[in-house]
């Protein structure tokens, strides 16, 4: 849509806007960083709306929360649309001057009426009209989302369907308004930068680009091949077919952290050669033919990282690595230099000066500067820019220096994995304040919040089950089951259950989830599992 | 709002009491057991939602401690939930007040004045006898039981209980006989005694009672409110600053200022009444509600008008239920006939007020204590600046007036700015009420234009009963008067040159029969009871101070102990945060001088 992918927002921003619509996002839990922000702005008056299945401790301090069903997200978006369309509140003169495909777009979502949306979601009409005239007439907005947005076999058209509002709304490109996908881990942004993706070079350069490749491989010294490369879902896709037999993996944990567990380990297993690089003995490591032992990131290495606002930051070793664990940058001019390749001496500066002269948005990036600013937001092209606080400004430039950005038409599609009688219970995941990922990290420490592996309830389901508090239930879905103590929790209703997804050791959520995957992001669908739930024994 | 709640529930009765004061929850999400249509898919609540309805927290302890006799956990987080509001948070605006108990008690509770003026008018022997019958003060075995009470501003009537009665009306007996307390205690329908102060025909502020709208009416009422609603509102405060009227709750500000800086704020905005008088020994603002509650009110629409607000506020502490009933059906009869309301007698000018009740906390006497109890916390001060002319109730400009100054603004309406300020003195104009308690032959409230001096004062009282051996001007942050202070007019000007401190017009008289020292004593404690807490030269040093006095009782080195009770004083004044401390050692400072206490004996 717009090209590099990045929140167009700076923290500050949801200080002093008007109005947050977190849709799908468990910021308080998962983001407690960014929702320190955000509870800035609610204090300064900020309205906020929270979209999720879920009454989460995020949508407990929002004015209004919208408790759509699992994955109906692009039907509301859509009815949000004709809704402010309908009640003349779109943003004319943005949508003329600044995009395109309004008409068609229209017409798309006119079938989605403030009724039918109630139908699929479940979320009353009123509070749907609610939420588009708040954000049709805020003066800035931010619509922030996270993995209920992406999590889904649907992700881009749902992440287009958001976009859309802000398009039809005028609230991108200017301070205050903005989309703000927030960012799981500390440096998720920082890998996209440094062009950990299968069609990107460094600084989000195309790779099918043939300028932009040819750059680089003059650089390097290398060729670069031209076609993008596959996705972790692809990656797992190829291995069945026998098209991968060996795989380098680097500080992640596919064994636990990919859908359908017991497809992904049996794949694992079947590799003719596995090295894993990573500062834990995680499960992956233990399949591995080779481990190498590698530094921790945020204390015994040098570098950067690039937080959720595009803010490139330094971070700086404090501690030697214990026994043979080393730098990852020193184990990969290792691993090039045991192959014949001599890369010089490792150190991060000198890799980073030579991004910047390859990337243009980090070119004004020095650690002096970076030093000296606390941090740059991207792009920073130059030494005397500033960095830039929020992206897209040019949608409000006249004349317009690009081409407008398009509308997009999407229809909502339910989740892959329906509910039926056998499997009539929605199961969604996500993590807790407490737990981090597949838990490899938090694990080890004991908190007084920690629930466990367990499954949230309402306390209808529990009776429906017939279980109390406590009590190990059995968990089925079409793919596995799992054995797992009930937990009394609100903010569920009956027919939605929910499981964290830090506990895979005791109870592997991901044993049940489905693989399907959204084909143009490759995320798989977390999200929207179809389960059962017995008593054992 | 991610509050986290423990397990305990709130009984069927408490409930209720909530229910009273918030309405039946609409949702589940909102405490409903039953929940409404579209629970599963939407709520509604958030942070506007909560700040707007925190200022109910005081009002919603008040219910459950009124209906239950205490609050408990659950009902704590049934509030909690309704609000809503963080439990912990309300717990610790419950514990901040006296009259409200987070431990269970009796259903009725007997708080039982041992302070200034009914020790030195001889309420000891009753205490003790109290103590025989029932136990001692806070042994909560029994299904009634007593605690001591600070003042509890009958100190006319020289003993007095304030009776807190689960699920009825609480009750004041004054003065008191062990008897009477034991009988309220037992009683099933128990009703209170308040000899009712009599009118004084030849006053301005004391000549009349008017409790219902027609008596007020026929005794020239709401004829100021009309007039004043027929006048620019910047006439009114030009009026009100040429009568050189000055504040009567004790720091004797200049209330046209006031008015001025308040009138040239935008709005919203609002007028505050603030009568919770809790200052040892004074009790003028109760006698003036008791007797003249329409033109108390009245006063606050006129104030509403002049300074451009909509909306007051009158802050009454919670021991004076008899005061507080008669406001309350004055308010109704106004509002019937609307003086109160949409539109004020037919003006197009819209004014309501809401009465709120304090719960013991002598601190929020403070204005910005005030503020703070009004809106839900723990009732402790704020720092100065800013002002509440520009930042108060709400962060909004606020006038806050107190009751007797108030009292003062219909007249000042009808005759003018400049005939109230012939009254009095120069700078002191005006008529000044006195509280004249402790051992005189007729204590009670008396009026005189200001100028009058104590040995005046005593003699309206009809003289000492005894020998006089010390007088005390301005309550428990006063000061203890020299034999030739007797003599100084009370007024702003000659107490300040004179170093006392006036305070809101107390004058407690002492005879040879009262032991001074634990009269200090006494004085010390209650500093360190109703220190808020909030800064530690206050927290600390009221506890000090007291120490040092009982050291000396017990035959302690008293030049050492001086020597640290005047740098407690010093520590005290420099640094706390607001009046509490910074008066908390005065009286204790004007006994040392004055040799009540450290002399050897």
């Amino acid at each position: 849509m717009f090209g590099a992918g990045g929140g167009t927002s700076s923290y500050a921003e949801i200080e002093t806007t008007d109005l947050v619509v977190l849709w799908g996002s468990n910021a308080r839990s998962a983001h407690p960083i960014f929702f320190h922000h955000l509870l800035k702005g609610l204090h300064n008056g900020a309205r906020m709306y929270a979209v999720d299945p879920r009454r989460t401790e995020s949508a407990q301090w929002a004015d209004v929360w919208l408790g759509i069903d699992v994955g109906s997200d692009i039907a509301l978006a859509n009815a949000v649309a004709r809704e402010i369309i309908h009640a003349g509140l779109e943003n004319r003169s943005f949508i003329e001057h600044s995009t395109s495909g309004f008409d068609e777009f229209t017409a798309a979502v006119e079938p989605y009426t403030l009724q039918r949306a109630e139908d699929v979601t479940g979320v009353p009409a009123d509070a749907i009209r609610s939420l588009a005239h708040a954000y049709a007439t805020a003066p800035t907005a931010q619509l922030c989302w996270t993995l209920g947005i992406t999590e889904h076999h649907n992700a881009t058209d749902n992440v287009l369907a958001l976009i859309n509002l802000a398009l039809l709304t005028g609230h991108v490109g200017r301070y205050g308004s903005g989309l703000v996908p927030i960012r799981g881990q500390n440096n998720v942004q920082g890998g996209g930068d440094m062009g950990s993706l299968p069609n990107k070079l460094p600084g989000f350069q195309d790779v099918t680009d043939d300028d932009a490749r040819s750059k680089f491989e003059a650089a390097w010294d290398a060729t670069i091949p031209p076609e993008p490369g596959w996705h972790v879902t692809q990656m797992f896709d190829a291995m069945e077919n026998g098209d991968i037999d060996a795989m380098y993996i680097i500080g992640e944990n596919p064994a636990q952290s990919e859908a359908d567990s017991a497809r992904t380990i049996g794949l694992l297993e079947g590799l003719d050669f596995m090295v894993v690089q990573d500062i834990f003995l995680t499960k992956t490591a233990q399949m591995a033919d080779v481990v190498l032992p590698a530094a921790a990131g945020w204390a015994e290495t040098d570098g950067t990282v690039t937080s959720s606002e595009r803010r490139v930051q330094r971070v700086r070793k404090a501690l030697d690595p214990p026994g043979e664990a080393r730098d990852d940058i020193a184990i990969l001019f290792a691993l090039a230099s045991a192959m014949g390749h001599a890369w010089g001496e490792p150190d991060a500066e000198s890799i980073w000066n030579e991004l910047r002269t390859l990337s243009p948005m980090h070119t004004g990036m020095s650690y002096e500067r970076l030093d000296e600013l606390g941090g740059i937001q991207w792009p920073c092209p130059s030494d005397d820019h500033p960095g830039t606080p929020f992206l897209h400004g040019w949608l409000w430039e006249d004349p317009l220096p690009r081409e407008p950005a398009p509308f997009s038409v999407v229809e909502w599609a339910p989740p892959v994995d329906q509910l039926s009688d056998e499997f009539p219970i929605r199961l969604t995941t996500g993590r807790r304040l407490d737990g981090y990922n597949t838990g490899v990290q938090s694990g080890g420490f004991r908190s007084p919040i920690r629930a466990g592996a367990v499954i949230d309830m309402a306390p209808e389901q529990a009776d429906a089950v017939g279980a109390v508090e406590g009590d190990v239930v059995r968990v089925t879905s079409r793919r596995g089951s799992i054995d797992v103590p009930v937990r009394i929790a609100d903010g569920l209703r009956p027919g939605l259950v929910f499981m964290a997804i830090h506990t895979p050791d005791d109870a592997d959520v991901n044993t049940l989830t489905l693989d399907a995957w959204d084909p143009k992001s490759g995320t798989a669908e977390f999200k929207a599992t179809a389960v059962r739930i017995e008593t054992v024994g | 709002m991610d509050f986290q709640f423990t397990h305990h529930e709130p009984t069927p009765a408490e409930r209720e009491a909530i229910d009273s004061v918030l309405g039946r929850p609409e949702s589940r999400h909102h405490g409903s057991t039953t929940g409404a249509p579209h629970d599963d898919h939407v709520a509604y609540g958030g942070v506007t939602h909560a700040s707007n309805r925190r200022h109910l927290l005081l009002p919603v302890l008040n219910a459950v401690q009124s209906e239950i006799g205490w609050v408990s956990h659950g009902a704590i987080n049934e509030i909690g939930r309704r609000l809503p509001v963080s439990p912990a948070e309300a717990y610790g605006v419950a514990q901040f007040y006296d009259l409200i108990a987070t431990e269970p008690r009796p259903p009725r509770v007997a708080n039982v004045c041992d302070d200034i003026a009914c020790k030195a008018a001889g309420v000891d022997p009753m205490i003790t006898e109290l103590r025989d019958r029932l136990g001692r003060p806070g042994e909560f075995g029994s299904a009634a039981a007593w605690v001591r009470s600070p003042c509890l501003g009958q100190c006319e009537k020289g003993s007095a209980a304030y009776v807190q009665i689960a699920g009825a009306d609480d009750i004041v007996i004054a003065p008191a006989t062990p008897m009477q307390i034991m009988d309220a205690l037992a009683a099933q329908e128990p009703t209170g005694s308040v000899e009712p102060a009599p009118t004084r025909p030849e006053t301005r502020l004391l000549s009349r009672t008017t409790l219902t709208l027609a008596h007020h009416e026929s005794q020239g009422g709401l004829e100021a409110l009309r007039s004043a609603l027929e006048m620019e509102p910047m006439h009114i405060v030009e009026e009100v600053e040429a009568s050189g009227l000055r504040g009567r709750g004790g720091a004797a500000f200049p209330a046209g200022v006031k008015w001025g800086a308040v009138a040239a704020e935008g709005g919203p905005k609002y007028v505050v009444c603030n009568a919770d008088e809790s200052e040892p020994g004074t009790f003028k603002d109760r006698a003036l509600m008791e007797a003249d509650p329409f033109r108390l009110i009245e006063a606050m629409v006129i104030a509403g008008y002049a300074v451009g607000a909509h909306q007051g506020y009158l802050y009454i502490r919670g021991e004076y239920p008899v005061a507080l009933r008669r406001l309350e059906d004055a308010l109704c009869e106004l509002r019937d006939a609307d003086y109160l309301g949409e539109d004020v007698a037919g003006s197009g000018f819209a004014f309501d007020m809401e009465i709120r009740t304090g719960a013991g906390a002598y601190i929020c006497g403070e204005e910005t204590a005030l503020f703070n109890s009004i809106e839900g916390y723990r009732g402790e001060p704020r720092q100065k600046p800013p002002f509440p002319t520009q930042a108060g109730l709400f962060g909004r400009p606020t006038l806050v007036n107190n009751v007797e100054s108030l009292m003062n603004v219909p007249d000042i309406v009808l005759e003018g700015g400049a005939a109230f300020s012939a009254i009095g003195t120069e700078t002191s104009t005006g008529p000044k009420l006195f509280c004249v308690s402790g051992n005189v032959n007729s204590p009670g409230v008396y009026e005189t234009p200001f100028g009058a001096t104590v040995n005046d004062l005593i003699e309206l009282a009809g003289g000492v009963d005894g020998e006089l051996t010390a007088v005390l001007v301005g309550g428990a942050a006063g000061s203890f008067l020299t034999k030739d202070q007797l003599d100084v007019p009370l007024t702003f000007e000659d107490t300040a040159e004179a170093g006392i401190a006036l305070g809101s017009g107390v004058v407690l008289i002492f005879n040879e029969t009262v032991d001074m020292a634990s009269i200090v004593q006494r004085i010390a404690h209650f500093f360190s009871e109703e220190s808020c807490g909030l800064c530690v030269p206050c927290r600390v040093g009221t506890v000090r101070q007291e120490e040092s006095l009982g050291r000396i009782a017990e035959g302690a080195p008293v030049d050492r102990e001086l020597r640290l009770l005047a740098r407690i004083d010093a520590t005290l004044r420099d640094a706390s945060i607001c009046g509490l401390g910074q008066f908390a050692s005065n009286a204790v400072q004007t006994a040392i001088e004055i040799g009540l206490i450290g002399e050897e004996a």
